[in-house]
Protein backbone atom coordinates (compact mmCIF):
# COMPACT_ATOMS: atom_id res chain seq x y z
CA UNK A 1 0.00 0.00 0.00
CA UNK A 2 1.10 3.80 -0.95
CA UNK A 3 2.11 5.23 2.25
CA UNK A 4 0.30 8.81 2.55
CA UNK A 5 2.99 11.19 1.91
CA UNK A 6 0.89 14.62 2.75
CA UNK A 7 0.44 14.55 6.88
CA UNK A 8 -0.63 17.50 9.13
CA UNK A 9 0.91 18.28 12.70
CA UNK A 10 -1.04 17.32 15.43
CA UNK A 11 -1.26 20.66 16.68
CA UNK A 12 -2.25 22.57 13.65
CA UNK A 13 -5.02 19.70 13.26
CA UNK A 14 -6.23 20.57 16.63
CA UNK A 15 -6.22 24.38 15.83
CA UNK A 16 -7.88 23.68 12.64
CA UNK A 17 -11.02 21.39 14.47
CA UNK A 18 -11.18 24.30 17.50
CA UNK A 19 -11.57 27.05 14.79
CA UNK A 20 -13.94 24.81 12.12
CA UNK A 21 -16.26 24.43 15.42
CA UNK A 22 -16.37 28.34 16.68
CA UNK A 23 -17.23 28.94 12.58
CA UNK A 24 -19.61 26.41 12.51
CA UNK A 25 -21.21 27.65 16.11
CA UNK A 26 -21.20 31.63 14.75
CA UNK A 27 -24.74 31.65 13.40
CA UNK A 28 -26.10 30.34 17.48
CA UNK A 29 -25.07 33.91 18.47
CA UNK A 30 -28.17 35.72 19.66
CA UNK A 31 -30.83 32.85 19.77
CA UNK A 32 -32.32 32.50 22.96
CA UNK A 33 -33.57 28.94 24.52
CA UNK A 34 -37.29 28.61 23.39
CA UNK A 35 -37.64 31.34 20.99
CA UNK A 36 -37.00 29.54 17.18
CA UNK A 37 -36.08 31.99 15.27
CA UNK A 38 -38.31 30.01 12.11
CA UNK A 39 -42.14 28.96 13.83
CA UNK A 40 -44.02 29.01 10.44
CA UNK A 41 -43.14 25.03 9.76
CA UNK A 42 -43.87 23.77 13.08
CA UNK A 43 -47.08 25.56 13.62
CA UNK A 44 -48.37 24.37 10.11
CA UNK A 45 -47.90 20.74 11.01
CA UNK A 46 -49.34 21.53 14.69
CA UNK A 47 -52.84 23.14 12.54
CA UNK A 48 -52.75 20.73 9.53
CA UNK A 49 -51.40 17.70 9.88
CA UNK A 50 -55.18 16.09 11.58
CA UNK A 51 -56.64 16.79 8.59
CA UNK A 52 -54.06 16.34 5.80
CA UNK A 53 -53.02 12.89 7.05
CA UNK A 54 -55.67 11.82 9.66
CA UNK A 55 -53.49 10.91 12.18
CA UNK A 56 -54.31 11.63 15.47
CA UNK A 57 -50.25 11.57 16.47
CA UNK A 58 -48.65 14.52 14.86
CA UNK A 59 -44.94 13.07 15.08
CA UNK A 60 -46.23 10.09 13.02
CA UNK A 61 -47.78 12.35 10.31
CA UNK A 62 -43.97 13.90 9.93
CA UNK A 63 -42.27 10.65 10.19
CA UNK A 64 -44.40 8.44 8.16
CA UNK A 65 -45.94 11.37 6.00
CA UNK A 66 -44.81 14.60 5.22
CA UNK A 67 -41.09 13.03 6.02
CA UNK A 68 -41.90 9.56 4.47
CA UNK A 69 -38.69 9.46 2.14
CA UNK A 70 -36.39 10.00 5.06
CA UNK A 71 -37.90 7.01 7.06
CA UNK A 72 -37.56 4.77 3.57
CA UNK A 73 -33.85 5.72 4.00
CA UNK A 74 -33.99 4.53 7.24
CA UNK A 75 -35.38 1.24 6.76
CA UNK A 76 -32.74 0.64 3.94
CA UNK A 77 -29.94 1.93 6.65
CA UNK A 78 -31.25 -0.49 9.03
CA UNK A 79 -31.39 -3.21 6.31
CA UNK A 80 -28.11 -2.85 5.11
CA UNK A 81 -26.67 -2.61 8.72
CA UNK A 82 -28.02 -5.73 9.55
CA UNK A 83 -26.52 -7.20 6.43
CA UNK A 84 -22.95 -6.26 7.42
CA UNK A 85 -23.90 -7.81 11.05
CA UNK A 86 -24.51 -11.17 9.64
CA UNK A 87 -21.83 -10.98 7.75
CA UNK A 88 -19.37 -10.14 10.37
CA UNK A 89 -20.89 -13.08 12.04
CA UNK A 90 -21.02 -15.83 9.44
CA UNK A 91 -20.08 -19.31 10.16
CA UNK A 92 -18.80 -20.55 6.74
CA UNK A 93 -16.90 -18.82 3.86
CA UNK B 1 -29.96 -21.79 28.50
CA UNK B 2 -27.79 -19.13 29.77
CA UNK B 3 -29.85 -17.63 32.55
CA UNK B 4 -31.12 -19.62 36.32
CA UNK B 5 -33.97 -20.50 37.49
CA UNK B 6 -35.60 -16.91 38.86
CA UNK B 7 -34.57 -15.48 34.92
CA UNK B 8 -36.42 -18.42 33.20
CA UNK B 9 -39.56 -18.01 35.35
CA UNK B 10 -39.64 -14.71 35.07
CA UNK B 11 -38.90 -15.15 31.23
CA UNK B 12 -41.94 -17.26 30.85
CA UNK B 13 -44.47 -14.70 32.67
CA UNK B 14 -43.08 -12.14 30.89
CA UNK B 15 -42.52 -13.13 27.09
CA UNK B 16 -46.34 -13.19 25.77
CA UNK B 17 -47.17 -9.31 27.70
CA UNK B 18 -43.95 -8.53 25.92
CA UNK B 19 -45.48 -8.96 22.47
CA UNK B 20 -48.87 -7.99 23.29
CA UNK B 21 -47.26 -4.15 24.24
CA UNK B 22 -45.16 -4.54 21.25
CA UNK B 23 -47.80 -5.51 18.68
CA UNK B 24 -50.21 -2.74 20.74
CA UNK B 25 -46.82 0.22 20.19
CA UNK B 26 -46.84 -0.72 16.43
CA UNK B 27 -50.97 -0.95 15.76
CA UNK B 28 -51.12 2.32 17.62
CA UNK B 29 -48.62 3.95 15.96
CA UNK B 30 -50.68 7.09 14.66
CA UNK B 31 -52.66 7.84 18.14
CA UNK B 32 -50.30 7.36 20.61
CA UNK B 33 -46.42 7.73 21.14
CA UNK B 34 -44.51 4.70 19.43
CA UNK B 35 -44.87 3.45 16.04
CA UNK B 36 -42.89 0.79 13.76
CA UNK B 37 -39.56 1.40 15.27
CA UNK B 38 -40.25 1.34 18.62
CA UNK B 39 -42.74 -1.58 18.68
CA UNK B 40 -40.35 -3.85 16.55
CA UNK B 41 -37.93 -3.02 18.94
CA UNK B 42 -40.14 -4.05 21.86
CA UNK B 43 -41.26 -7.49 20.47
CA UNK B 44 -37.33 -8.22 19.68
CA UNK B 45 -37.31 -7.95 23.17
CA UNK B 46 -39.35 -10.39 23.74
CA UNK B 47 -37.28 -12.90 20.96
CA UNK B 48 -34.11 -12.22 23.00
CA UNK B 49 -36.03 -12.86 26.36
CA UNK B 50 -36.50 -15.99 24.95
CA UNK B 51 -33.56 -16.95 23.94
CA UNK B 52 -31.76 -16.14 26.99
CA UNK B 53 -34.57 -18.47 29.46
CA UNK B 54 -34.93 -21.63 26.77
CA UNK B 55 -32.98 -23.64 24.91
CA UNK B 56 -32.09 -21.44 22.27
CA UNK B 57 -30.38 -24.15 20.18
CA UNK B 58 -33.82 -26.43 20.29
CA UNK B 59 -35.91 -22.66 19.67
CA UNK B 60 -33.65 -22.34 16.80
CA UNK B 61 -33.73 -25.22 15.32
CA UNK B 62 -37.57 -26.00 15.76
CA UNK B 63 -39.29 -23.14 15.85
CA UNK B 64 -37.41 -20.16 14.74
CA UNK B 65 -34.29 -20.13 11.98
CA UNK B 66 -32.18 -17.65 11.04
CA UNK B 67 -33.94 -17.89 7.88
CA UNK B 68 -37.42 -17.01 9.05
CA UNK B 69 -36.22 -13.83 10.41
CA UNK B 70 -34.20 -12.57 7.20
CA UNK B 71 -37.35 -13.87 5.21
CA UNK B 72 -39.61 -11.58 7.91
CA UNK B 73 -37.08 -8.70 7.86
CA UNK B 74 -36.81 -8.57 4.16
CA UNK B 75 -40.92 -9.05 3.73
CA UNK B 76 -41.22 -5.81 5.77
CA UNK B 77 -39.13 -3.66 3.65
CA UNK B 78 -40.71 -4.96 0.74
CA UNK B 79 -43.79 -4.42 2.07
CA UNK B 80 -42.85 -0.57 3.32
CA UNK B 81 -41.55 -0.17 -0.71
CA UNK B 82 -44.70 -1.49 -2.37
CA UNK B 83 -47.04 0.91 -0.17
CA UNK B 84 -44.70 3.59 -0.94
CA UNK B 85 -44.50 2.94 -4.52
CA UNK B 86 -48.80 2.11 -4.68
CA UNK B 87 -48.48 6.28 -4.52
CA UNK B 88 -47.28 6.70 -7.72
CA UNK B 89 -49.47 4.28 -8.89
CA UNK B 90 -53.03 5.43 -7.60
CA UNK B 91 -52.16 9.01 -6.62
CA UNK B 92 -49.80 11.63 -7.34
CA UNK B 93 -46.49 10.88 -6.11
CA UNK B 94 -44.37 8.71 -3.74
CA UNK B 95 -45.47 7.85 -0.46
CA UNK B 96 -48.69 9.85 -1.17
CA UNK B 97 -51.22 9.27 1.08
CA UNK B 98 -54.05 8.03 -1.20
CA UNK B 99 -56.26 6.38 1.41
CA UNK B 100 -56.56 8.95 3.89
CA UNK B 101 -60.26 10.03 4.28
CA UNK B 102 -61.88 8.59 1.18
CA UNK B 103 -64.16 5.52 3.24
CA UNK B 104 -61.66 2.23 2.37
CA UNK B 105 -60.08 0.28 5.23
CA UNK B 106 -57.84 2.73 7.28
CA UNK B 107 -59.80 5.55 5.43
CA UNK B 108 -62.46 6.78 8.26
CA UNK B 109 -62.46 10.91 8.27
CA UNK B 110 -60.58 12.21 11.70
CA UNK B 111 -62.09 15.13 13.72
CA UNK B 112 -59.82 18.05 14.14
CA UNK B 113 -58.81 18.62 17.67
CA UNK B 114 -58.23 16.90 20.89
CA UNK B 115 -59.70 13.28 20.93
CA UNK B 116 -59.08 9.91 21.72
CA UNK B 117 -58.73 8.70 18.08
CA UNK B 118 -60.20 5.75 15.89
CA UNK B 119 -58.28 3.02 14.85
CA UNK B 120 -59.18 2.66 11.20
CA UNK B 121 -57.77 6.51 10.24
CA UNK B 122 -54.99 7.87 8.79
CA UNK B 123 -54.78 5.74 5.39
CA UNK B 124 -51.66 4.35 4.71
CA UNK B 125 -49.75 5.63 7.75
CA UNK B 126 -50.85 2.63 9.60
CA UNK B 127 -49.70 0.16 6.74
CA UNK B 128 -46.48 1.78 6.92
CA UNK B 129 -45.73 2.00 10.44
CA UNK B 130 -46.79 -2.19 10.31
CA UNK B 131 -44.14 -2.52 7.68
CA UNK B 132 -41.28 -1.04 9.57
CA UNK B 133 -42.74 -2.65 12.84
CA UNK B 134 -42.05 -5.92 10.85
CA UNK B 135 -38.84 -4.85 9.21
CA UNK B 136 -37.25 -3.82 12.65
CA UNK B 137 -38.31 -6.78 14.68
CA UNK B 138 -36.68 -9.04 11.92
CA UNK B 139 -33.96 -7.37 11.44
CA UNK B 140 -32.62 -7.09 15.55
CA UNK B 141 -34.10 -10.78 16.19
CA UNK B 142 -31.17 -11.51 12.92
CA UNK B 143 -28.40 -9.58 14.94
CA UNK B 144 -29.39 -11.47 17.96
CA UNK B 145 -29.53 -15.30 16.66
CA UNK B 146 -26.36 -13.93 14.84
CA UNK B 147 -24.81 -12.78 18.12
CA UNK B 148 -25.80 -15.90 20.23
CA UNK B 149 -24.66 -18.65 17.76
CA UNK B 150 -20.85 -18.12 19.69
CA UNK B 151 -22.57 -18.62 23.31
CA UNK B 152 -22.15 -22.11 24.71
CA UNK B 153 -24.90 -23.29 26.82
CA UNK B 154 -25.64 -25.87 29.06
CA UNK B 155 -27.94 -29.30 28.43
CA UNK B 156 -30.83 -29.83 30.53
CA UNK B 157 -29.01 -32.42 32.38
CA UNK B 158 -26.64 -30.10 33.64
CA UNK B 159 -29.27 -28.04 34.92
CA UNK B 160 -31.39 -30.17 36.76
CA UNK B 161 -28.66 -31.36 38.64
Amino acid sequence: MAKCSFTIPPKLALVLIVAFTLILLLPAIGIEFGNPQADVTDQYYIDNSQVETGSNNVVTSIVFDYRGFDTLGEATVLFIAVLGVTMLFRRKL
Amino acid sequence: MVTGLIGRTAGKLLVPFIFIFGFYVVVHGHLTPGGGFQGGAVIATGIALILVCFYYQECVNKYMSLTTFKVIEAAGLVLFICTALSGIVLASGLMFNWANANGSLFGHAVEYGVNAGDMLTAGIIPVLNFAVGIEVFGALSVVLLCMFAGLKETTAEEDNK
